[in-house]
């Protein structure tokens, strides 16, 4: 099963939903075209709601921390909500969870963001 | 077609992402198979997964003439599954620590971390015709327990 993506826009905030899996192949080339786009569009504060991602593998793992550092190279935030337990777990075992922000509410995170 | 005996399957696979997705799939039937519980079967094929991966990337480069060798065998302690390929191989003993301060926002570079945090014995052997990775997986029923 491929990944699949859409955006909304709330209150200034770009939140992608995302479901599916984040393998190498598809899944990982389409988060890194939408954050390429999306950051070449100058939208710098983005949201990636995980709720619905099964299945990450370290190729998937990769593109959510190259996401994190384009964005964040170009002056912006990217944060996590809804994280599941199997990726919440990965982003432990590899010490990535102290680095990303991750949230489980999405008011909450979209108020955290600095506008 | 797989080669079937009692206890041991093997498949040989092509160096496409397809045969990524066929090996991790094999891996969580036959890890149901001998009895192991769904989180571990998770793990089991994301192993699998980063296994076949590495071989069909680093170790063919998808070379359509090169084949991925992967078998499953179920020794009655242990799930025991082997994945061959027949490149170059990589340098296993001097892969960067990715949790290193230095490394933890590197893109890649995970793969072989996840398989050993995954399993329960990695281990690595390079042949003149390629690397062969052994992945080994306690049976619930061998573990004797702390």
């Amino acid at each position: 099963m491929s990944m699949k993506v859409s955006t909304r826009l709330v209150d200034g905030i770009v939140i992608l939903d995302l479901s599916g899996r984040i393998t190498l192949g598809e899944g990982s080339v389409q988060l890194r075209d939408a954050i390429r786009d999306l950051v070449a569009q100058g939208q710098k504060n983005i949201l990636l709601n995980l709720g619905d991602v099964n299945y990450i593998d370290s190729s998937g793992i990769g593109e959510l921390v190259s996401a994190f550092t384009t964005v964040k190279n170009q002056g912006g935030q990217l944060k996590l909500l809804n994280l599941t337990k199997k990726v919440h777990d990965l982003l432990q075992i590899t010490k990535l969870y102290t680095v990303f922000d991750i949230k489980d509410d999405e008011a909450s995170a979209i108020g955290s963001f600095t506008k | 077609m797989p080669d079937s005996t009692v206890n041991r399957v093997t498949i040989t696979l092509d160096s496409t992402l397809d045969s990524v997705d066929q090996a991790e799939a094999m891996a969580e039937q036959q890890a149901a198979r001998a009895g192991i519980p769904e989180d571990d079967r998770y793990q089991i094929s994301m192993a699998v997964r980063e296994a076949t991966v590495n071989a069909v990337m680093h170790g063919n480069s998808y070379d359509p003439a090169k084949k991925v060798i992967v078998s499953f065998e179920n020794d009655g302690s242990s799930l025991i599954i082997r994945i061959s390929d027949q490149g170059a191989g990589v340098d296993f003993d001097h892969l960067p620590d990715p949790l290193a301060p230095e490394n933890i926002l590197r893109g890649s570079g995970r793969g072989i971390f996840l398989m050993r945090s995954f399993m329960d014995d990695v281990q690595f052997q390079k042949h003149d015709t390629g690397t062969e990775l052994t992945l080994i997986k306690h049976l619930p029923t061998a573990q004797t327990g702390a």
